[in-house]
This record gives C-alpha cells, sequence and structure tokens, in this order.
C-alpha cells in the first residue's frame, strides 16, 4: 500500500527541491518518503515542509567550491596504510582459501596490475539450482580444470619408448569422468603422426594406455635431420600428456563450494570470467572475480570502475579501516576516466601529467626535461605542484578565487588578476589606504 | 615585502633547446684555460672561476655586472669544444631521427611513418614524434640512395652497417632534415633543431651554480662540476691541438671518445654502459643529472618543498589546561619569531613604545612582554633593534615603516608533526606564551598528529600576512577539523586518562560533597548548580552525572549504548541499568549510562560527533576543553591505579588453566598421532597436512580462550585494568587475559612456527614433532612467566611484526606519494563537477550526491529522522512507534549498523595496539579476526 504512495511523496518532494535549486540524491528521496508513508495525517503543508528542511540540511552539507576533492581522497586512503597488515590471510569466507588482503591487495589495484596475485572467482547460481548441493557440486566440477595427471598416474618406460599413463578409477569418478573420457582426450589431443595410443595392461576402468612412439619419425620443419635421442622425445611427450586438459576452464585450479544463507556459492582459485560466464546455471549477474582487468576486458569500464571501488572498500573494510566511499569512487574513476585502467603512478596517470614540471617533480626527472625540449613544450602552470615549483599560489580552494583590487586612489599600480567572478559577497572595490595592505582575504567558504 | 599580493605572475614555461648560437649569445667569456685560482687565490682570467661568471666571495665585484655575492645572478660562460659530441640525453631520439630519415639527402623515408609499428600507442609513447626504423636496403624516394642498417652503440656512438659514424657526420646528417620533416617527425624546430642535438659548444654555468668551499684547513675544494668541466676542457685543448698539428688519425678519435666520454659524465654520471667518473677518493661525482634526480636531488628537495623562515622546532609536551585552539610556545621561541606590523597614524604611538623596549625586554613579575628585532623603513632599509640602538630606533618609527614584533598571545600560527600523512597534520593554533622550553599542546589534539610525548618533536610557522591569517583562522584551526574528513566522524576527541576519568565520574553515577564539588569544578571554572539532594547526615551531595552533564549544550538529546555494554540491542531495560550502560541525555542532561570511549573518543565520540554536528565547532571546542579540565580533576580525585597484582587470580583458577592447557596439548597429540596413523579425515579441498594444522590451530586457539575466560571470571570491573580496557581507555581484554590465562600461539607468515633447524624449531625437540609446544605454543602468561622456549618463540613472532611495520610504512609512503601525485590536481569545479588541470571531468558530480564527506554523517549527507522530527513536529513518529501503531515498514537498521561500526573500531584498536608492540600471536577463531599482526 505504501509502495504508490511513497512513490508520489518522492517525486513531490523532488519537484518541490529542484524549485529551490536543489537535486537531492535518490536515496534521500525513497528513504524520506518511505518513512513519511508509515506516518498518518500527512498533509501538503507537512511534505512542503518535510521538503525545506530537506534542502536546507542538504545545502550545508554540499562540498565548497575548488574544495581539492583530490588530495583529500589520497590523503584519506594513503593515511590509513600505515596501520593494515602487510600479510595474505585466509579470506572470511572460505577458510580454505588465501586471498591477498591489506596494503598489498590495495596497492595492487592502485597499480592496476592485469593479474591479481591471488585471483579469485565467486560464482552465483541460478534461482533453480542454488539451493541443491548436488547440482552446485556438478558445476564446480565442470568450472575447475582437470589434467591428466589429476586423475591418472604418468609414467615412462625407456626401454620400450613408451608412456604408461594408469588411470585411477576412484580420481576419475569424484571428477565424474570415466576412462572413456581420457581415451578420448589422449587421442584427440596427441598428434596422431608421432604417436599412437593403445590399450595397456589391466582390465575395466583402471586399463592402462600405452603411447608408443610412431614408426616415422617425425619431420622437423625445415630444419636440418632431427639428432635428437628418442628418449628425449619421450620424455618431451610424457610432459605434454602431463598438461592435457580433460576439463573444465583453463586458469581455474580449484573450485569449492560453500554454504551462504540459503544458497551454494562456488569460490574459486584462479578466475575466468568469460568462461565461467558461458556455463549455463550460473548467475551472470551476481557472479564475480577480483580481478579487475578481467571484469573491464569481459563487461567493460564501467563495470571495472565498479569492481575497483568495491574491492578497495573491502579491502579496507576488512582491515576495519573506516574510509568514505566517496575518497574511492574518486580515485577509481580517475583511473577508468580514458576508457581504460590506467595506474596510479608513473606508468598511469603521473606519467601523462600535461604540465612537465608536475611529471619531473615526480619520478625520472632527466628524461621528462629532455623530452620537454624535443617537442617544444609548454608548462601552463595550472597544477599545484608546478606552482609550487615556482613559488607561485595554487588554484585550489581560496587559490582559485581571484579578486579585483582597484586601488580607490590612483590608476597606477593597478594590477587587476582576475579570472573568476569575485566570491559572493566580496566587495568588488577595495577602499584601500595608500599603505601596502593587501585586499580582503577571498572569502572563505562557510564554515 | 611578502604576501602583499603578486606584482607578476608567471603564466607559462616554454621548453626548448640552446641553439649553439644563444650558448654564445648568453656567455659572459669564453672559457680556455683548465685551471681555477692562481697561486694568490684570485681567479685565473678565462678559466673556470673567471669573474665574469659572477662572484662567490664577498669582496669581489662581477666583471659582467658589478654586482657583489648578493646582488649578482651569475652568468654563463662557453667552451668551445674542438670536435663535436654527442648528447647524451638525446642519443635515442638522434636514433630515431637517423634512421627515419634518408642517410644522403636527409628527407623522410615514407616507409618511416607508415605501416605496422607505428600504433596509436606508439604516438602516445614517443610524446607526439613517432616513427619507425627503415628497413635496410630501401631506396629514398628522393634522391634514390639506399638506406643502410643504423644502431645506437651505448651510449653515444652511431654505428652503419657496422662502421662508425662520428659526431660530425651524424651533426651534418641532422642538418640535412627541413623544417617540415621535423615537424613530421615529432620535433618543434621552432625551439630546437635536430643538430643541436650534437654539442659544438658546451654552456658553462654560473659559479653560483658549482661554489668552492674553502675548508678549515684554508684548502679549497672544488665543485664536482668544476671538476668535470677542468676535464672537459684539458681534453678539448689536447684534442686541438693534436688536431691541429695533424697527429695520426687513431690519436685523434682516442681523444675525440675521451672528450666524449667527459662531456657525457658531465651531463649524466650514471649513464649505463659506461664506468661513472670518480673523485680522487673514489666516490662518483655527483653531475648535472644527479642533481636534479630523486629524492634529495634539486626537484623534490629544492623545488617541491623549500626551506622556510619564521619557523621553530622543540621537543612537545601536553599540558591538558590549554584549549585545543592553544599552542604553549616557549619565551626563548617567542623572542625569535616575529609578525610584521605594519605602522599607520593610527598604531604609530603604540609601534614606536613596542620598539623602545628592544629585542629582550625584561621580564617583569614573570610576565612576558614583547620585544621588536627588526625595524623596515619606508626605503626597505633593514634595521637590527637592539638594546643599545632601541631609543634611536624608535625615533625613526613612522607611517609606512614594517616593525617585527615578537610573539604574543593570541597570536595564529601553525603547527605541524611528521609525516604530514593527513590535512590534519597541520593546523593552526593560538599563541600562548609559557616557561619552560617545550611546545605544549591539549592532548585532544595528540590523535590528529599521532603525537606522544616520548620524545616527540614538533615544527611551528608564523604566518606573515593578513590573508594568510584570516584563512588559517578560518579553515585551518584545530576545531575546524573535529570532524575528519575521511570518515565524517570526529578525530579529536578524549584519549586515555579522559575516558578513565569519565568513566570514574559518572558509572554508577558516585556522590560528591561540598568540598569535592568544588575541587572537581576548579579547573574547569564551571559555575556549581544546586546539590542534587542530601545525604542522610543533612550534607548536600552533587553527583558525577549531573557534573558531565554541566559540559553539554542544553539542546542535546540522544540515546546509545556505552563501550563496557555487553548486552545486545533492544535488551530489557533493567538489565541496562544493571550495568549502567545505557546512556540517555536529555536536554543536556545525563540522565544514566556511563561516559567512556563510545561517548567522548576520538575515532567515535557520539556526544562529540552531535555537538560538533549540531552545535557547531566552536561549541564542540568548548566541550572538549572543559572535559579535559573536568577529567584532570575528576582523576585526579578518584584516582587510578594499577599493578601486577591486578592480575592475580586464585591458585583454583590456576590450576584450572593449566588443566585446560594439558587437555588441549593431548588433543593436539591425538590430532598428531591421527594423523601419523593416516586416520585423519581430510577437509575438502585441503592436503592432510594443511587439515592437521588447521584443527590443531583451532584447538589451541579455544584453549587460549577458554583460559582467558576463566582469568576474566575473576576480573571484574572493579578491577582497574579492566576498567581501562573496557571503557575503551586503553588496552584490550584479550591483552588482560595474555596477563593473567595464557598467551597462545606465536605465528610467522601466518602459520606455526617452524623455522630454524632441520625438521624442528629447536634442538631441544625431536624432528618432525608436530606436537603444540614444540612449535610455538605458549602456555604460560605473562604474569607467571614464560619458559625459555616460549620466550624464544615468542620473540620470534615479535621480531616479525617489528619487521613488517618497518616494512609497512615505507611501502604505504610510496603509495601515498602517488596517490597525492596523481590527484592532487582535482577539484570540484563552481557547477559541481570534478576536474584536473586539463579540464577534463573526472566526475560530474562529486561522490554522485556532491555532499563534502567531512560534513556528512558517516558518509550520509543527513539523518532522516531528524528531518522528519523537525518538519513534522508533534506528527513525527519513532520507528518503534510506528511499530507499535501497528504500522508495517521497514526493518530498523540503525542499531544494527551501529553496533557493527563499534566493532569494526574495536578491531581497529586492536591491530594498532599489536602493531606498535608488535605481538605476533594467534588470535580469536583460527586466525581470523585478531589476526597475528
Amino acid at each position: 500500500m505504501t509502495e504508490s504512495k511513497a512513490e508520489k511523496l518522492s517525486q513531490e518532494i523532488d519537484r518541490l527541491a529542484r524549485g529551490e535549486g536543489v537535486a537531492l540524491p535518490t536515496v534521500i528521496l525513497t528513504d524520506t518518503s518511505e518513512k513519511l508513508a508509515q506516518h498518518r495525517g500527512i498533509e501538503n503543508e507537512d511534505v512542503r515542509k518535510v521538503a525545506k528542511e530537506l534542502v536546507r540540511r542538504f545545502r550545508k552539507v554540499e562540498v565548497d567550491a575548488h574544495e581539492s576533492v583530490g588530495i583529500v581522497a589520497a590523503q584519506s586512503i594513503g593515511e590509513p596504510g600505515t596501520q593494515m597488515t602487510l600479510r595474505t590471510f585466509h579470506y572470511a569466507g572460505v577458510a580454505e582459501m588465501n586471498v591477498t588482503l591489506g596494503l598489498p591487495r590495495l596497492i595492487e589495484l592502485v597499480d592496476a596490475r592485469r593479474v591479481p596475485s591471488t585471483p579469485m572467482m565467486t560464482v552465483y547460481l541460478d534461482r533453480g539450482i542454488r539451493a541443491e548441493e548436488k547440482k552446485v557440486h556438478e558445476i564446480a566440477l565442470k568450472i575447475e580444470v582437470t589434467n591428466v595427471p589429476d586423475v591418472a598416474a604418468i609414467g615412462t618406460v625407456v626401454e620400450e619408448l613408451k608412456v604408461v599413463v594408469t588411470p585411477r578409477p576412484a580420481l576419475l569418478a569424484a571428477r565424474g569422468l570415466a576412462r572413456s573420457d581420457l581415451d578420448r582426450v589422449l587421442s584427440e589431443s596427441l598428434d596422431k603422426r608421432y604417436w599412437t595410443v593403445s590399450n595397456g595392461s589391466g582390465g575395466g576402468e583402471g586399463r592402462t594406455f600405452e603411447i608408443h612412439l610412431a614408426e616415422t619419425p617425425p619431420p622437423r620443419s625445415g630444419k636440418e635431420p632431427d639428432e635428437e635421442m628418442p628418449f628425449k622425445k619421450l620424455l618431451a611427450a610424457a610432459e605434454e600428456v602431463r598438461g592435457i586438459r580433460i576439463k573444465g576452464l583453463s586458469s581455474i585450479k580449484r573450485a569449492l563450494i560453500k554454504k551462504e544463507g540459503a544458497e551454494w556459492v562456488i569460490y574459486t582459485e584462479g578466475s575466468n570470467l568469460a568462461g565461467v560466464l558461458e556455463i549455463a546455471g550460473v548467475d551472470r549477474a551476481r557472479t564475480t572475480t577480483n580481478s579487475v582487468f578481467e571484469i573491464y576486458r569481459v563487461l567493460g569500464v564501467e563495470a571495472a570502475r565498479t569492481a575497483l571501488i568495491q574491492e578497495a572498500n573491502r579491502t579496507l573494510a576488512e582491515q576495519g579501516l573506516t574510509v568514505d566511499i566517496r575518497h574511492i569512487m574518486l580515485v577509481s574513476d580517475l583511473m577508468t576516466n580514458e576508457g581504460d585502467i590506467r595506474a596510479i603512478g608513473r606508468h598511469g596517470i603521473s606519467g601523462k601529467k600535461t604540465s612537465v614540471l608536475a611529471r619531473a617533480a615526480f619520478e625520472i626527472t632527466a628524461n621528462h626535461l629532455l623530452r620537454a625540449a624535443i617537442t617544444g613544450e609548454v608548462d601552463e602552470l595550472k597544477g599545484v605542484a608546478e606552482n609550487i615549483i615556482v613559488g607561485q599560489p595554487i588554484a585550489l580552494g581560496t587559490g582559485a578565487v581571484d579578486l579585483i583590487y582597484r586601488p580607490a586612489g590612483g590608476s597606477s599600480g593597478n594590477h587587476t588578476r582576475s579570472k573568476a567572478k569575485p566570491a559572493p559577497g566580496a566587495p568588488e572595490t577595495h577602499e584601500a589606504p595608500k599603505t601596502p595592505e593587501p585586499p580582503a582575504a577571498p572569502v572563505p567558504p562557510a564554515p | 615585502m611578502p604576501a602583499t599580493g603578486l606584482a607578476k605572475r608567471i603564466r607559462a614555461l616554454q621548453f626548448a633547446f640552446l641553439s649553439p648560437d644563444e650558448i654564445r649569445r648568453m656567455a659572459a667569456v669564453k672559457i680556455i684555460t683548465a685551471d681555477t685560482y692562481d697561486d694568490d687565490g684570485y681567479p685565473i682570467e678565462m678559466g673556470l672561476m673567471d669573474l665574469h661568471l659572477g662572484v662567490i666571495e664577498p669582496n669581489l665585484r662581477c666583471r659582467t655586472c658589478g654586482g657583489r655575492v648578493n646582488e649578482c645572478p651569475g652568468h654563463f660562460g662557453l667552451i668551445e669544444l674542438a670536435m663535436p659530441v654527442i648528447h647524451v640525453g638525446y642519443a635515442k631520439e638522434i636514433k630515431r631521427l637517423l634512421q627515419s630519415t634518408c642517410r644522403a639527402c636527409g628527407r623522410i623515408i615514407p616507409e618511416a611513418l607508415t605501416g605496422r609499428g607505428v600504433s596509436f600507442s606508439g604516438i602516445e609513447d614517443s610524446g607526439g614524434g613517432f616513427s619507425r626504423p627503415v628497413k635496410e636496403d630501401i631506396a629514398c624516394p628522393h634522391c634514390h640512395e639506399v638506406q643502410q642498417k643504423i644502431v645506437l652503440d651505448k651510449p653515444t656512438t652511431f654505428r652503419e652497417s657496422g662502421h662508425k659514424i662520428t659526431p660530425k657526420e651524424v651533426r651534418a646528417r641532422l642538418e640535412r632534415i627541413t623544417d617540415d620533416d621535423c615537424r613530421q617527425l615529432g620535433l618543434n624546430p621552432k625551439f630546437g633543431r635536430p643538430e643541436w642535438m650534437v654539442l659544438t659548444v658546451l654552456p658553462v654555468p654560473p659559479v653560483a651554480v658549482r661554489p668552492s668551499i674553502t675548508l678549515e684547513s684554508g684548502e679549497r675544494s672544488e665543485d664536482d662540476l668544476t671538476h668535470k668541466l677542468v676535464d672537459v676542457l684539458r681534453i678539448n685543448q689536447r684534442l686541438r691541438e693534436n688536431r691541429d698539428m695533424g697527429a695520426p688519425q687513431l690519436v685523434v678519435e682516442d681523444l675525440w671518445e675521451l672528450l666524449q666520454y667527459h662531456v657525457t659524465t658531465y651531463f649524466d654520471n650514471q649513464t649505463s654502459g659506461i664506468p661513472p667518473a670518480r673523485h680522487r677518493s673514489g666516490r662518483p661525482l655527483k653531475t648535472l643529472v644527479q642533481r636534479l634526480k630523486g629524492k634529495d636531488g634539486r626537484f623534490r628537495s629544492n623545488l617541491s618543498g623549500k626551506r622556510v623562515n619564521f619557523s621553530a622546532r622543540t621537543v612537545i609536551s601536553p599540558d591538558p589546561l590549554l584549549s585545543i585552539n592553544e599552542v604553549g610556545i616557549p619565551v626563548e621561541v617567542a623572542r625569535a619569531l616575529t609578525v610584521p606590523l605594519d605602522v599607520t597614524p593610527q598604531n604609530m604611538e603604540a609601534a614606536q613604545t613596542l620598539v623602545k623596549r628592544g629585542p629582550a625586554p625584561p621580564m617583569t613579575d614573570g610576565v612576558y612582554l614583547p620585544g621588536v628585532n627588526y625595524l623596515v623603513r619606508p626605503d626597505g632599509q633593514r634595521i637590527k633593534v637592539m638594546d643599545k640602538n632601541a631609543e634611536a630606533c624608535s625615533a625613526m618609527v613612522t607611517p609606512g615603516c614594517r616593525v617585527e614584533r615578537q610573539l604574543i598571545n593570541g597570536d595564529i600560527v601553525l603547527f605541524n608533526r611528521q609525516p604530514s600523512l593527513h590535512r590534519m597534520s597541520m593546523m593552526a593554533h593560538f599563541v600562548r606564551i609559557l616557561p619552560y622550553k617545550t611546545f605544549r599542546f591539549n592532548l585532544c589534539d595528540c590523535t590528529p598528529y599521532n603525537a606522544d610525548f616520548d620524545g616527540d618533536e614538533m615544527n611551528l610557522h608564523v604566518l606573515q600576512g593578513h590573508e594568510a591569517r584570516a584563512e588559517a583562522k578560518v579553515i585551518m584551526q584545530v576545531q575546524e577539523h573535529i570532524l575528519s574528513p575521511r570518515y565524517g566522524g570526529p578525530i579529536i576527541g578524549m584519549i586515555h586518562d579522559h575516558i578513565t576519568a569519565s568513566f570514574l565520574l559518572t558509572h554508577h553515577d558516585p556522590h560528591f560533597n561540598e568540598a569535592e564539588t568544588c575541587y572537581v569544578l576548579s579547573k574547569s571554572r564551571m559555575p556549581m548548580p544546586p546539590p542534587k539532594g542530601h545525604e542522610k547526615n543533612g550534607q548536600p551531595f552533587w553527583t558525577g552525572k549531573q557534573l558531565f552533564s554541566l559540559t553539554l549544550p542544553e539542546d542535546l538529546t540522544l540515546e546509545f549504548r556505552s563501550s563496557i555494554c555487553s548486552h545486545k540491542s533492544g535488551a530489557d531495560p533493567k538489565e541496562h541499568a544493571q550495568d549502567d550502560c545505557l546512556v540517555v541525555v536529555d536536554n543536556g542532561q545525563l540522565l544514566s549510562g556511563t561516559i567512556d570511549a563510545k561517548a567522548i573518543a576520538a575515532g567515535k565520540g557520539v556526544i562529540l560527533d552531535a555537538i560538533a554536528r549540531n552545535s557547531g565547532p566552536a561549541r564542540a571546542r568548548k566541550f572538549l576543553d572543559e572535559m579535559s579540565r573536568l577529567c584532570i580533576t575528576a582523576i585526579s580525585l578518584k584516582g587510578l591505579s594499577t599493578g601486577i597484582d591486578d592480575e592475580d587470580v586464585p591458585p583454583d583458577a590456576r590450576k584450572h588453566i593449566a588443566k585446560v592447557m594439558s587437555d588441549a596439548r593431548e588433543t593436539v597429540e591425538k590430532l598428531v598421532d591421527q594423523y601419523h596413523d593416516g586416520k585423519l579425515d581430510q577437509m575438502p579441498g585441503r592436503s592432510l597436512e594443511e587439515t592437521l594444522e588447521v584443527q590443531i590451530r583451532s584447538t589451541l586457539s579455544k584453549a587460549r580462550d577458554q583460559a582467558g575466560d576463566i582469568a576474566g571470571r575473576f576480573l571484574g570491573l572493579d578491577n582497574p585494568a579492566v576498567i581501562l580496557a573496557k571503557s575503551g581507555a586503553r588496552g584490550t581484554m584479550l591483552n588482560l587475559t595474555q596477563m593473567t590465562g595464557a598467551v597462545g600461539q606465536q605465528s610467522v607468515r601466518g602459520e606455526r612456527l617452524l623455522r630454524g633447524y632441520y625438521s624442528r624449531t629447536l634442538p631441544h625437540f625431536a624432528r618432525g614433532d608436530l606436537g603444540a609446544e614444540s612449535r610455538g605454543f605458549v602456555s604460560s602468561s605473562y604474569k607467571t612467566g614464560l619458559s625459555p622456549t616460549e620466550y624464544f618463540f615468542h620473540s620470534m613472532g615479535g621480531r616479525e611484526g617489528l619487521v613488517d611495520t618497518a616494512v609497512r610504512t615505507s611501502r604505504s609512503g610510496y603509495m601515498q606519494r602517488r596517490l597525492i601525485n596523481a590527484l592532487e590536481d582535482l577539484r570540484v569545479e563552481a557547477d559541481g563537477t570534478v576536474r584536473n588541470t586539463a579540464g577534463t571531468i573526472i566526475q560530474y558530480k562529486y561522490g554522485e550526491d556532491g555532499v563534502d564527506p567531512s560534513r556528512s554523517v558517516q558518509g550520509k549527507p543527513l539523518v532522516i529522522e531528524e528531518v522528519l522530527r523537525e518538519a513534522l513536529g508533534k506528527k513525527y513518529r519513532t520507528e518503534l512507534e510506528l511499530r507499535g501503531e501497528g504500522i508495517t515498514g521497514t526493518t530498523v537498521v540503525g542499531e544494527e549498523e551501529q553496533d557493527l561500526l563499534a566493532e569494526a573500531q574495536q578491531e581497529e584498536e586492536v591491530e594498532e595496539e599489536e602493531g606498535e608492540e608488535g605481538g605476533g600471536f594467534e588470535g580469536g577463531e583460527g586466525g581470523g579476526e585478531g589476526g597475528g599482526e
């Protein structure tokens, strides 16, 4: 019943607020209207009062123009860095898995590494199957990579020049495989021109495979006649057999299932988002990975930005540090601003700054200066670092506002520097005595 | 004159090459002699210290401009190189140009600009100029010359199909590149022709850049750059002579290469591929690039951060009687630091009396009087005021003069402690001149500065301009920083003793008689309220809660649970009443509950947060000032001491703990046996060994918790140590149980100890022993004392903690430097967008809602309940009332979240604590939360 009522209230409050020139955040609108809808006897007058009060309070908490939000964000994320752990810990959800956390993880995120040091996925499943352990387990097996050595012993017999693969029926069964699967994979992935696969000793599921060097020696492409010793090739073959994937997704080393609330969730060691999203039964909306770069590749920048925010926020929250999400958002937005993920540092944002001096002051000083001369670069001195270097006020906060100073008496020392309009409330002209008193301080933001 | 606005402003800087012509034009003298001073110590003419280059000695005058040491900026000289040499910094660029242009006619070979290899990223990486090497055997479309392969033999030798190309030939080829082609190749010919990358003349920097220093022995020591220039000159001379004499080609070439080496190391003495030039002592010379580069280089050390005047540094100490906005300054410092005072007709007389006092007016009755250190006359002349000339100076004071007056109470200064990790590391305080030699401030300011008094020093800066002072007062004052922009909560608040004191003052509301009340209120100077009631003997009494309420604003109304509260939210009020842990403040009166960390501490204080937010920073400052004073008197009246006997437990309990420990040990042994017998059930996704480890660790940590619980039964709120921990003043219950119960598992790298000897930790154990005590389990408590092996293991854990802290500070420091560098230019524009200096929009609305985190309520823009209460008046219903009225609504989340927040902060504390002491023991549930760090 409150649904539509709240909706209407929300729209009304929004309309009123916009009338006052304030666009209230949606969260506030919905929360207020929901709460308001529960009250009895609310009249139009009350709604107006609420809207007015919201606007009054919201105006007070808005950021000031020219606030140096960047520096504040950097400090807010950097300062607690000293209080973070340096170690890899067990992930709170699954005791069986190690995940990089704390400072190393934060540095990894800011560095925009392609592959995190401990890639990990959280796979959620569709509504129909998420409650059934068995089905979830099946999917986990589908995801987890299974190589030949996981289900069979591999040995070589040098005197007979053969590789012997001995399947372990128990292991096969645990992974939902049969000997026939192994058979198929072996014959498919080995080059038939050089190797022949045949059945060996034993019976049933445990019957071995024997892989012999084919009669015709493999002709090497273009090169001089093959001088290699046959047993070397045998060892190479054994190595090749070890690398054969029977099923699962590449780079997912392990998949564990865990009950969370009413549903089963798969946690994986290793990450392959594109592959997992292809699998039927996976809830594509909620499944995620901790590899931000992979999210960028599969889902795009906007998703990567969200992932960055979430990962950074989680890393900080896990350490018990409270950092306002706006700071993290600003960093993520800056990193993803150009359409791809750029690192914080010399290879990313700092290396691409427009100012030569700012770049030179950060790292690799000499190269930046030398390069600047080749192209005849101009440093516009707009940023912070450059102006500090040349000894001028910076264009942040009160430094971003200029006053027009017109001495009352003469036009002689009429140094007007006007860039922005004078701050509201500041006098346009300043009746100054001849004494070299400075103009009134730019009106600082109301506290 | 300082800070009176800028007469000129540098709008932009243009970077360019110096052309040989320009070098010649700006040179004041041509240097030909590889010598500096003659035997009398007079600069040799046309030598490296020629007087045309400027002077560094006080008595000489510059031959170029006639200025003395402080007037002459210095002038360049030049060295004509006998043969051209390559500029090391541009070797790669030269290679690219040679490879992309025709070896005969100098035109671009079209292949260089097209096809594979010229990608977009290529354009970016090369900073605009891009091209790729032309394949050999391609004919130039302009002159049909067949191209050859050019390689760069690092650092400065070019070879074409194996033959060396001399710098002279290189220069000739670069000269042939047309201006238009230069633009194609990414060069701007207006600011630099490519051939200028090959040097024919070398500018000699002024002597001021490379001053020689005279040692005590009278010996002169030359700058590294001068040494290098001497080398260049010497070889240059020999090369010229040999060439002119018609010496064998080989000799000339050798000398030429030597010249190239010297010029190369003159620019960069860390060029890879060649040995660095060394001083006689074997120390590598610091040449041009080294001067600029790195942390101690010109950029980071002198340009991005500069040395300043009007600053002071000394040891800090606490003073609870100062306001949080104040800083105590020693008289010695106050006399050395000055504030400029512009003399006007209105203040002329006052200025004159000030000057008359001289630089060190005597203390009258121990009262400090400010003096004057300098007088600046309208013509700019600076006169040092001394006792002798004070009278005379005073007479000179006229409007237009400037008097540099010593500090007085009420001056505003900046106060700072390094590392300056956030903006609260530098705040504005008002001066209070005090005896003794330390800077002093209120203890509440320790948190933002992260300061303690174990020898910390801090810096102080005196502001020199009206504009700066005004800004400092409005935006940098301590009270403006009570709420942190990091999480929208108070970062300045009560600490340690304050919390203990307010706990003692308010817990179970103790009574105070008239004398005690007077004493408690004496420092805070608050008016004595009417007594709360009368004791049986008729004496009037006041209560602690009543006295605490005096500090609260009258309109404060709120309700929350104290830190000591162990009940779940929504528990029976009676339970709360028993522990006195439900804080209820109604219109500025504390009705029930204990005031502890949750209420007033830095980082969480709910009351503090409410005051700062609703009543403004000035009121919050008043609250903190009065509270610090009140707490000091309260705790000196009540007293609190803790010692080792606070950790005493009855012998029965100790026996009980010992039993728990031996049981645990047995369980572990059983587990190990099972493992050896192969009877252990493997956990999914874990190896057998890992399974065993996990189970042993959980067994042992359970044992420690049990021991802690047993000990904890004897540790009630009557125990001072427990008061400290529970009220949140200092330490945790974990610390206490470690002292009384058992210390627990020690860990390195998050695992039980296993390093040291071959398959054992110490030779006292059998190889492969997996038992509890051989792998670092400490079953003793700190009180009973550790056995030698336990002590050793404990040190291992402790050492790791120390190493960790050291590594962490450097790593997080670098991360923060990078973050600051990347984000420093971002600001909110007037239209609410966030942009960088290039004007690129980073966010359309800051933080998606345009809210300042420091003004938010824990990140939320506003509290909707408050809005509704304000707007609806009588019609407003709380969540509870709504439910009572049977209107189903959303669930209550407020309380729950608060609990989580409190828990998170509790953990943060633990973290900090252990970081400091470097304890490496295993935490609560199998290394889950408390962690071994």
